[in-house]
């Protein structure tokens, strides 16, 4: 297996998804105040994870990631969408997003 | 091979960046545009990868839908952008704590991971010759036929998520004049229109 810097191979792949999904759980420590930011860095997340199994999908020829792939989207899609109807819900209530805000159900 | 190393390197360079700027942007409409790019990116790399249905997903359905809806609902909600700065650096230690001791185990595990020799054998549906079928096709003939049960619940997992989203967001405001289209169409002549014979010069009481 060629070894070199110019040589694009799984592992690359599976290092920037590593550097996204870590981006991602970075991004929900840190905005403590916004709730829709933190719905991003879950979507930045799910697409690390997609970059992945897209990876291995391509490296090991089979199809199957590509499939889960598109699931992976689909529950993606859901939650973005849920996720905000929620956001939306809050905001009438409570006229804000911060998550410190979030402390109705005293959890 | 050297242009699509480089491309990778690229499409990387520019996913990675976006993120950080998703994360960090102060207003979160520049976030939204950041995470387009993002995804932008990554469609690039699924086209790298030979997964050319996939990015043409990825561009339809995040930067079509998904990020549009962030948008519409950033731009719907009034947030005070001044706020959310605030606790910024309070959360910075552990955020950046835990960013480094995942990135940590990450590195470890692909570290010490090799792949199998029979993993080969074990494939669920290994991709035809890409100069007989293209992608598309040979992912929709397996989604159709392996997959269908799959395909059919992720149908379903959108179903809920609408009727979940229009259940959520739906409110019935008291006291706002609409339109009713029934009582509408039922009036009747009778019931509105009332004939009046008038005297001369005495008119209606």
């Amino acid at each position: 297996m060629e070894t070199g810097m110019l040589h694009v191979g799984l592992s690359h792949y599976l290092t920037l998804s590593a550097i996204l999904f870590t981006l991602g759980i970075f991004g929900i420590f840190l905005n403590r105040k916004n709730l829709i930011v933190i719905l991003m860095s879950v979507e930045l997340m799910l697409l690390s994870v997609n970059i992945n199994l897209v990876a291995f999908s391509s490296f090991m020829h089979d199809l199957a990631g590509q499939v889960f792939t598109m699931l992976v989207l689909t529950v993606a899609a859901a939650e973005a969408a849920i996720g905000l109807a929620i956001v939306v819900v809050f905001y009438r209530n409570r006229r804000s997003i911060e998550v410190d805000d979030i402390n109705q159900m005293k959890g | 091979m050297i242009v699509a190393s480089l491309a990778f390197y690229l499409f990387a360079f520019i996913a990675v960046v976006s993120a950080l700027n998703v994360i960090f942007q102060r207003n979160p409409v520049h976030s939204v545009l950041w995470l387009i790019l993002t995804f932008f990116n990554a469609a690039g790399l699924f086209v790298l990868l030979g997964a050319e249905f996939l990015a043409m997903l990825l561009v339809v359905v995040y930067v079509g839908a998904v990020a549009v809806l962030f948008l519409f609902v950033v731009m719907m909600l009034d947030i005070n952008i001044t706020m959310i700065r605030e606790g910024f650096m309070k959360y910075l230690p552990v955020g950046a704590f835990i960013g480094i001791v995942l990135l940590v185990e990450l590195a470890l595990v692909y570290g010490g991971w090799v792949m199998s020799p029979q993993a080969e054998a074990l494939r669920l549906a290994p991709t035809p010759d890409i100069t007989q079928i293209d992608n598309t096709e040979a992912l929709g003939r397996i989604m159709y036929t392996q997959y269908v049960y799959v395909f059919q619940a992720a149908g379903l997992v959108l179903l809920v998520a609408m009727i979940g989203s229009i259940v959520l967001t739906l409110r019935r405001r008291p006291g706002v004049r609409k339109q009713n289209i029934s009582t509408q169409v039922n009036r009747r002549k009778e019931d509105t229109v009332e004939v009046v014979k008038a005297p001369v010069g005495k008119g209606i009481a």
